[in-house]
């Protein structure tokens, strides 16, 4: 788990991470696209998230596909919000979401 | 552009056999997905994605594509009502890899149609799913259930 939440201190990786979210199974150079930093940077912060298990990887060809693997964050999720509390919290980040126009964190 | 594609993964502490057991035998599926998964595992067989136990409603349905335990197993998957369309049959692939003391368990969820309520309904199942998994057969309670 601390592997986790030091992938996720990162900007650029939550960025990353966004890109996943939109459209799951990129390439490398489809996700430096979005970015304005070198392949090898990206590649470091793509190797970190896979570390913490919050990108799966798959090969095809000689290219290697990258996916958001949601299963750690949702273990941290049920580890901390228990049942109940569930219902309200999704309204509040609706009514936040809502009321900061969409922005990420 | 390409279907949708979803790959999970989850290492867990435990074996092979234990986590092939836990996808493919009723009596253990229903204790972490309270859904289970019936089947001889023949290539070629049909299996039952059920509510509860072998008797109960029928929720999803497949055909055994692949099956070597305790480390690969692909199948197909779709709504009873759209058994015999072809265009329907979403395929998943599990494979257990032994990594030391733990397995690395990965789902890769295919043949997705964009926008489907298939695509909603995996998306929001299998990080759960695969959650409980992992606490069922690590400290032997699933998850309470959360959908």
């Amino acid at each position: 788990m601390d592997l986790v939440f030091k992938a996720l201190a990162d900007p650029t990786r939550r960025r990353l991470l966004d890109a996943l979210r939109v459209e799951s199974g990129q390439t490398l150079g489809e996700l430096c696209g979005g970015l304005d930093m070198t392949r090898q940077a990206v590649t470091q912060h793509l190797g970190r998230l896979e570390e913490a298990n919050l990108v799966a990887t798959l090969r095809r060809g000689r290219e290697k596909l990258h996916y958001l693997n949601p299963v750690p964050i949702h273990e941290i999720y049920v580890r901390w919000i228990a049942g109940y509390e569930r219902g309200a919290l999704e309204a509040l980040a609706d009514l936040k979401r809502r009321a900061e126009g969409g922005e990420h964190g | 552009m390409d279907k949708p594609v979803f790959v999970y993964v989850t290492y867990i502490a435990s074996t092979p056999e234990k986590v092939w057991r836990a996808l493919v035998e009723p009596e253990v599926t229903v204790e972490y997905w309270r859904l289970v998964n019936v089947s001889d595992w023949k290539p070629g067989s049909r299996w039952e994605h059920r509510e509860g136990g072998p008797q109960g409603a029928l929720r999803l349905v497949g055909k055994v594509v692949e099956s070597a335990p305790p480390r690969r197993l692909v199948i197909t998957w779709a709504f009873p009502a759209d058994e015999e369309r072809e265009t329907k049959q979403t395929r998943v692939t599990f494979e257990i890899e032994p990594l030391g003391e733990v397995v690395r368990l990965t789902v890769t969820h295919d043949r997705l149609e964009a926008g489907s309520k298939m695509l909603e309904g995996i998306t929001n199942g299998w990080p759960k799913v695969l959650s409980s998994l992992k606490s069922y057969l690590e400290v032997g309670r699933a998850l309470p259930p959360l959908w």
